[in-house]
């Protein structure tokens, strides 16, 4: 890259000309606040895989088009933006920063993420936050089935309904689920929406930029009868 | 893995460039099945009262003028052959059924890889991007088709272990997956009078829905009965002289996308094959649901 790049505010970056091999090594060249531009757009992506993956700087990238599997995937800091729709594990372990897809994500969105937010404005379909260990998912429409399965830490807000079995052996993340849920999963049950419930969500809606009344959710979670230590059991451990 | 795709022309211009699109997305399955590629496209109906056969020789040097000839004295009439690679397509003064029969008695050498009025299936080892090379991809005008780029798991890599596979007339199947009662199911079948040829997987659910079109069921009950009778993962493509189908298993693991222009309805494993398409851009793109059939069909096929 010429040295005038760098007084560039924004950098279009065309995959029609440019590998993802080459657009990814750009973007990774910037972490640790290297110098550089911090806002990308990047145009044809054309469903190709793992675009905007593990960036490690407070980058901005607007993605116009639809995306293939495991978009910023891994991401620390940065903030992705799809213009389209997205196929598997968009933000998968995603660490920290934000992820938002205009349109709608296919399987395993958000899996095993640690932190940051996820917005997903269309559908999520199947193992939305399977196993998501602190990560925010909000997704504006419905999510499919055995969703937030194994769940261990963090928030899914669903505006939509949800399919069957949802939180399947979840731990200790929370699920609010604003319209119908197809069934519950092992040891997933509905719990009390108390205050700091309905503000937690509102404060989830607020940062993704939906609008929806935080008063219609529903909250479930894990009634802890799968997982945890049990002193009658000491004997077998 | 495996890669799966489907076209279906809404327009007489896609019609025109079946194959120039069905190449383009199959090579973009590439890296989702390199070990070998096969289509099937449904194109110029046989006329009333004959039938089209597609065979495979192992021969690169096969002598199909001397199968014509033995067509013709066992029918009266057949036409030229077309030749693509290892491929003939023979249209025969017959029912499919009896060209069918007579290959497998006198020419058990040959494969017989479809039978019908309309569909023709070529398939090979080998990259996709070979494969719509040596068979001439880009010159096939139709109405459908269907492809499939594979990664062998349950069974060898050859020829006749490619997809697509055909177990009744203009009916053929491809398959994103694996089952796992397929050699309960394929003894079964066999009971049933439903024939194989390989000791693949994708080869039973196709000759499963065959047995249940063949016992009455329209083509939407008998991908149903995929879902109680069939235990495995799986993405289905299947098609018809009308038209093409779409199942996921219940659990869903093995990827689809479906989209729609006014132009062309396709479906894919992955957006890829999609974004070649003209006006992909604007196309309503959807992800199938699991367990539900989609099928579109053409209206008034003569």
């Amino acid at each position: 890259m010429s040295a005038a790049v760098e007084t560039v505010e924004l950098e279009v970056v065309d995959l029609e000309t440019t590998s993802v091999r080459e657009l990814n090594q750009r973007l990774h060249d910037l972490a640790g606040g290297a110098p550089g531009p911090r806002r990308f757009r990047i145009l044809n992506p054309s469903g190709a895989h793992a675009l905007a993956c593990g960036l490690d700087a407070d980058l901005e990238v607007e993605i116009d088009g639809h995306v293939g599997y495991y978009c910023a995937g891994m991401n620390k800091l940065a903030h992705v933006h799809v213009h389209g729709n997205a196929s598997t594990g968009i933000a998968e372990n995603l660490m920290s920063g934000r992820v938002v897809v205009d349109g709608n994500v296919s399987q395993s969105a958000g899996a095993t993420g640690r932190g940051g937010l996820l917005v997903v404005r269309g559908n999520a379909s199947s193992r939305c936050g399977i196993s998501m260990k602190g990560i925010d998912i909000v997704v504006g429409g419905s999510v499919g089935h055995m969703s937030a399965f194994m769940a261990q830490k963090g928030c899914l807000v669903v505006c939509g309904d949800a399919g069957d079995a949802l939180g399947d052996s979840i731990y200790e993340a929370r699920l609010y689920v604003r319209g119908s849920v197809t069934g519950l999963g092992a040891d997933c049950v509905e719990k009390e929406m108390r205050d700091e419930h309905v503000e937690q969500v509102r404060g989830l809606l607020q940062a993704a930029g939906i609008e929806a009344d935080p008063a219609e959710f529903r909250r479930y979670g894990s009634a802890r009868q799968l997982y945890n230590f049990k002193i009658d059991n000491a004997g077998a451990y | 893995m495996c890669g799966i795709v489907g076209l279906f022309a809404k327009t007489s211009e896609v019609e025109e460039r079946l194959g120039e699109h069905l190449a383009a997305m199959l090579v973009q399955m590439s890296s989702r099945g390199p070990d070998s590629a096969g289509v099937a496209v449904y194109r110029d109906p046989a006329p009333s009262g004959s039938s089209k056969l597609t065979l495979y020789s192992a021969n690169s040097h096969e002598h199909w003028g001397a199968v014509m000839d033995g067509l013709r004295d066992a029918f009266g009439g057949c036409d030229e052959p077309s030749v693509r690679a290892s491929h003939a397509v023979f249209v025969v003064d017959t029912d499919a059924a009896a060209a069918e029969s007579w290959v497998r008695e006198n020419r058990s050498d040959l494969r017989v890889m479809s039978a019908g009025q309309v569909i023709e299936i070529y398939k090979e080892t080998g990259l996709p991007e070979e494969f719509a090379r040596a068979f001439s991809l880009e010159d096939f005008r139709g109405t459908h088709a269907l492809g499939h780029t594979r990664m062998a798991t349950e069974s060898r890599v050859t020829t006749e272990g490619s997809h697509p596979f055909s177990t009744g007339f203009d009916l053929c199947l491809v398959h994103n997956g694996s089952l796992s009662n397929h050699n309960r199911l394929r003894e079964n079948l066999r009971r049933e009078g439903i024939e194989f040829q390989t000791e693949n997987d994708t080869e039973v659910a196709a000759g499963y829905l065959a047995w249940r079109l063949r016992e009455g069921a329209s083509l939407e009950q008998a991908l149903e009965g995929c879902l109680t009778d069939l235990d495995g993962f799986y993405t289905f493509a299947v098609g018809t002289a009308d038209g093409f189908a779409v199942l996921r298993d219940p659990i869903a693991c093995k990827p689809a996308v479906l989209a729609e222009t006014d132009h062309w309805v396709a479906m894919s494993s992955e957006w890829r094959s999609i974004a070649v398409l003209p006006g992909a851009a604007d196309a309503r793109a959807w992800e199938p649901e699991p367990a539900v059939v989609y099928a579109w069909e053409k209206q008034a096929v003569g």
